[in-house]
């Protein structure tokens, strides 16, 4: 897992379907490994294969014209279970940002977590890419997280996107949370001294 | 201004506020299982750092044991190391573990209530999204990812946006038939599986006030299928009786100055939410879900909605959700025949939920055809159900009355539902694949549940109650 993001230019993966859950990411029979890697072979797994495990033809990740670090997803992406293994499994696969016009809140964390970057764009920007990648599979799609947008690269229509300034740093320089946390050790001690329960 | 609930909670646990940072978040109880901590375990190792407050985390195993034969080594080789690795990482760690054939092993929503170690006022956290459960009690408690779960580990917090503030309101008398299960599935169908999202929810109303402990913890558990970070209840005194005299429960002094902290635990009368919705008990008929969402719900008696009722741009989803059911657009589920039910999970797998199945199955028979499991929340519901003499009534009706896990709420351990079958369940997810691939999912209350299981079909229970 790369522990940074910052710009990306690529082609885009289109699942234009709503509410994906992370059940669909990743079933929950494959969340007995205990690492965080090789989760990606999993991904979408009974969208993939079927029940032979043979690859399931119309499913986009098995076609060849589609590829890239840009997954491309339906509004509610992610909600359901907390499993961070949805994220490792879209990193493990090599996503590098997702896009949607709506994310879960665990989901979104996950992703942060795993520098993955959820970029949140509105319904109509949304219909955008999904329409440049049916024109042309191929498309490429910019992402600047310094200057925090995306932009259809064959036809410059671009959008601003949110990110907090502290994630945005964190991926930006690799940093993650438990660093942070850490070095706020003696705070946490003083809190602890002034709570009147011991729970 | 006042304050609402859930400020006076989160405001009181805040260690460091920075702008531009999220808050650095106090967290009192940490519950960890199997499926979500190895890795998080894994990560302090290679830090070289130890668990920051032991005391404060606890663990059992709960998403991946076997609900048949738990004395004897789990079967599934991958299963069986996941747990194992619990027990080997709580042990190097110091952290406290009810594993399999520990007298408080259970479903980890269902043992922090019972144990007495859920509180009011308190935060709480788990890797898992039904951590919303535990705000039944007036907690703050979110289901976290794993590198949470190790940020927890380390330093006791976590840090977090403060979510938006909502209020959802029901007030009234429900029906007859009509539990808690229906409240929240009725909710979830009217707000949609994200409504909620960014909100943390705090549940009034006189409807909500008049439900026990159990019927509450429902409520709060689903809290997350209409996205909504977590959802609380105000404590009061079915609260406060319910958790005296608990295992972990204050006692003594220690409880009158909980329950006097406790006692402050409301919404200010003019505390600002950033949301309310307001539904009426009346409106509220036993609930099913016909799709692969929580969302997507009715009243047992309604019809599926017609293609022509669903927004276009939401036809896509509709339909594929659809053909994954083998439903049609627009017919009724009353009379489906099912072949599956499922009793079980946290969301409503506790000792009222098997005594209300019992009650209404007691000298009767299960279709035929259909599998029923019970699955209890906790060794200590499984032991209450055999002093109360529930097994036998389960037994004579033809249940299964299993051992105490996750089951087939989610797919994970042997208890899954074949493909293509149907099956009603009291779990909290109707998701493609949730309890086994392709199997399929309806969503009720354990009295529906109930009733299915006796005549094989989707039942409107108010008609014969």
């Amino acid at each position: 897992m790369s522990k940074i993001f910052q710009h990306l230019v690529s082609a885009a993966v289109p699942v234009p379907i709503e509410n994906i859950d992370t059940d669909q990411i990743i079933p929950a029979r494959f969340l007995k490994a205990t690492t965080r890697e090789g989760f990606g072979e999993n991904l979408f797994r009974d969208w993939r294969f079927d029940a032979n495990n043979q690859p399931k033809a119309d499913f986009v990740l098995n076609n060849p014209v589609y590829s890239g670090k840009v997954l491309v997803a339906g509004k509610n992406f992610g909600c359901g279970s907390s499993r961070e293994h949805a994220a490792w499994a879209l990193a493990d696969y090599g996503f590098k940002v997702v896009v949607s016009s709506f994310f879960a809140d665990i989901f979104k964390n996950n992703a942060l977590n795993n520098f993955i970057l959820p970029v949140q764009v509105s319904e109509d920007f949304l219909d955008k890419v999904f329409k440049a990648i049916e024109t042309d599979p191929k498309a490429q799609i910019e992402v600047d997280l310094e200057n925090q947008f995306i932009r259809i690269v064959a036809t410059g229509e671009q959008e601003s996107f949110d990110i907090n300034a502290y994630k945005k740093t964190c991926l930006l320089n690799g940093y993650d949370d438990i660093d942070y946390l850490l070095s706020l050790r003696q705070d946490i001690e003083q809190y602890e001294g002034t709570r009147a329960f011991n729970f | 201004m006042g304050k609402t609930l859930f400020d006076k909670i989160w405001d009181s646990h805040i260690v460091m506020s920075k702008p531009e940072h999220p808050d650095a978040v106090y967290i009192n109880t940490h519950f960890i299982h199997e499926v979500t901590s190895p890795q998080a375990f894994d990560g302090l190792r290679k830090r070289g750092i130890p668990v920051f407050r032991p005391q404060k985390t606890r663990a059992t195993a709960d998403h991946n044991v076997p609900t048949m034969d738990q004395h004897l080594p789990i079967k599934e080789a991958l299963s069986r190391h996941q747990v194992e690795m619990l027990t080997k990482n709580t042990t190097e760690f110091g952290v406290e573990l009810y594993g399999l054939g520990h007298p408080f092993q259970g479903i980890v929503h269902v043992i922090g209530p019972e144990l007495g170690i859920t509180l009011p006022g308190m935060t709480i956290v788990c890797g898992d999204s039904h951590t919303s459960t535990h705000g039944a009690f007036g907690a703050v408690a979110f289901g976290i990812g794993t590198s949470e779960v190790e940020q927890v580990l380390a330093t006791q917090c976590i840090l977090q946006y403060k979510p938006k503030r909502m209020k959802i309101e029901v007030n009234g008398t429900l029906k007859n038939g009509v539990l808690s299960k229906d409240i929240i599935l009725y909710i979830i169908s009217k707000i949609s599986a994200s409504g909620a999202t960014g909100y943390f929810v705090e549940y009034a109303g006189d409807a909500i006030r008049n439900l026990s402990m159990e019927a509450r913890m429902t409520i709060c558990n689903m809290s997350i299928e209409m996205g909504a970070r977590g959802g609380l209840i105000a404590p009061d005194e079915t609260t406060f009786n319910y958790i005296k005299g608990r295992q972990f429960a204050p006692q003594g002094a220690d409880w009158d100055k909980a329950l006097a902290y406790w006692q402050t635990l409301y919404s200010d009368s003019d505390a600002q939410f950033d949301k309310v919705l307001t539904f009426d008990a009346a409106d509220i008929e036993p609930q099913i879900t016909y799709g692969t969402n929580p969302g997507m719900g009715m009243g047992v008696s309604q019809h599926i909605p017609s293609l022509e009722q669903v927004e276009e741009k939401e036809r896509p989803s509709f339909k594929k959700s659809l053909d994954y059911m083998d439903l049609e657009p627009g017919s009724t589920l009353l009379g489906k025949k099912i072949d599956y039910v499922f009793i079980g999970s946290c969301t409503n797998s506790r000792i009222e939920d098997l005594r209300l199945v019992a009650d209404y199955v007691k000298g009767k028979r299960k279709a035929d055809d259909v599998v029923v499991w019970i699955v209890p929340g906790s060794k200590q519901v499984e032991a209450q159900a055999k002093e109360e003499g529930i097994d036998k009534v389960f037994a004579a009706a033809g249940f299964q009355l299993r051992e105490p896990g996750c089951s087939a709420c989610l797919g994970m351990n042997e208890d899954k539902v074949p493909a293509g079958m149907y099956c009603i369940s009291t779990s909290n997810r109707n998701f493609e694949g949730r309890q086994g691939p392709n199997a399929r999912t309806f969503l009720a209350s354990p009295l529906t549940a109930a009733a299915a299981a006796l005549t094989g079909r989707v039942m409107d229970v108010t008609k014969n109650i």
